[in-house]
């Protein structure tokens, strides 16, 4: 009775569809911060030990291990259901017209699902690149004193990668498809919630805007600058 | 001023359509209507069939005006419907689209005329307050506070023309529904039966087969009324927490 309430609101009501596009991106918008904070440490100058000192971290609590699988759940769903999402809406809005409007919308948000798409293709090489490799015990190990385990060396990995000008360009561009994607999607979560109010609009829109800024900048920098520090 | 005119004529629901190059000689103080009535009192000495549009006040409060210009619905001004937009705002020479409002809920009947019945059936489901006939109760009997009727007073603005669904890139009657809701709801009258009100309207406007909101805002832009976005968020607001609390 209460299942089938909650499954007929969050994937038939057109609000309830809309409310699970709006609190997982919420989550995943929380993610990208702690995930941001994390790669910050390939910047450093120590041949990798802060990173994969992290990375065998994250991996290893069990806490953060649920959480990560949470996450991927997560992305699944925004995924599925904006898909869902934008196929009834074509249909339900039939053909488009001979000519185009030019009336003030907000921005990027006519483009959410092409960007989403891009990002959920860059998501797939990403998790084949690092997250699967280092599943598969692929990275190559290193020790490190006043640590009693070997760690897998994921700085390498990420390293080597973004020798490869033709991956720093396509993790840029991504990162670019990211930052559109949030300009609109920030501020878009909190109008479904009907979390919205006079005083507070404004500020919700300019912390949208700089957190989309500061996240797409803040991960395209990284392979852009291992890349050159190694030419 | 002389145009020319691209208009889709369409015979019925079910055949298909396509676009039709008209000249018309007009003067710039004719409402936009008025250059149609022109154009089709030409048609009709030609013996050709005129140009079906919907219309009834002509004074930009009754909604019944609709169609797309320039792929804007109700024309390139903003507030304004297509009644009240005048030839003034064209140019001698200018080629004109125009074409009927487009989304799934909204079938074309005829040319320029679509069915917007599916509006009528959301009001049905809720878009109303049930009160005892007899005699009416004095409006100022009852204080209600000043910032409140106003918000009441710009949802009420709505005259239901469908132009929101018609700019909506998903075909959504998100504003629609969300001003119809503020609205009844924000007033004393009204609350009674808001949270029922709510979740039928929205229930009928799944039902009819219009589209989910993006917050793309589109509507905001085009509604003749000026209606904000901001009642969607209380429509959002309102439903989740209804849909959480009702048994």
């Amino acid at each position: 009775m209460l299942m089938k309430w909650l499954v007929d609101f969050l994937f038939r009501s057109s609000i309830g569809r809309k409310v699970v596009m709006s609190l997982s991106g919420l989550f995943l918008i929380a993610f990208l911060v702690v995930h941001l904070l994390g790669n910050l440490q390939l910047l450093a100058s120590d041949g990798g030990r802060q990173f994969n000192l992290y990375a065998y971290f994250m991996t290893h609590n069990p806490l953060i291990k649920t959480v990560s699988y949470l996450l991927y759940l997560t992305i699944l769903l925004h995924a599925l259901q904006g898909i869902a999402l934008a196929r009834a809406n074509r249909k339900a809005k039939g053909k488009s017209y001979a000519v185009s409007s030019n009336a003030p919308v907000s921005a990027f948000s006519k483009y959410m699902i092409h960007l989403g798409m891009i990002l959920f293709i860059f998501l797939g090489l990403h998790m084949y690149q690092f997250w699967l490799q280092m599943k598969m015990g692929n990275a190559p190990v290193v020790s490190y004193p006043g640590t009693d385990h070997p760690v897998q060396d994921l700085n390498a990995l990420v390293v080597e990668a973004f020798t490869n000008p033709f991956y720093v360009a396509i993790y840029a561009l991504s990162m670019l498809a990211l930052g559109l994607h949030l300009w609109h999607g920030f501020q878009s979560a909190f109008q479904t919630l009907g979390l919205n109010h006079p005083k507070y609009n404004g500020l919700i829109h300019m912390v949208g805007k700089v957190y989309a800024a500061f996240v797409a900048v803040g991960f395209a920098v990284i392979p852009v600058i291992l890349f050159f520090r190694q030419v | 001023m002389e145009l020319q005119l691209k208009i889709w004529r369409q015979k019925n629901a079910d055949s298909g359509g396509g676009f039709e190059v008209y000249r018309v000689k007009a003067n710039e103080h004719m409402s936009f209507l008025e250059m149609l009535d022109v154009l089709n009192e030409q048609l009709i000495a030609e013996r050709k069939e005129p140009v079906a549009f919907d219309h009834d006040c002509r004074e930009g409060i009754c909604g019944a005006c609709s169609m797309v210009i320039n792929g804007r619905p109700h024309g390139p001004n903003q507030g304004t419907t297509t009644c009240q937009l005048h030839m003034r705002f064209f140019k001698d020479g200018d080629v004109i689209t125009v074409e009927p409002f487009q989304a799934r809920a909204f079938p074309v009947i005829k040319d320029l005329v679509v069915d917007r019945s599916a509006f009528d059936r959301i009001i049905q489901a809720g878009g109303y307050i049930s009160v005892n006939t007899g005699q009416p109760v004095d409006g100022n009997a009852i204080p209600i506070e000043r910032d409140t009727s106003s918000l009441a007073f710009d949802a009420a603005a709505c005259i239901g023309c469908g132009a929101c669904v018609a700019a909506c890139p998903n075909g959504s009657a998100m504003l629609f529904v969300a001003a119809k809701v503020s609205h009844l709801g924000l007033l004393p009258q009204g609350k009674i039966e808001q949270d029922g009100r709510v979740q039928k309207m929205v229930a009928q406007m799944d039902e009819e087969g219009f589209g989910n909101c993006s917050n793309v805002a589109a509507c905001e832009a085009e509604c003749p009324k000026q209606i904000s976005v901001s009642n969607i968020a209380r429509l959002n607001r309102a439903l989740i927490t209804v849909s959480f609390q009702s048994s």
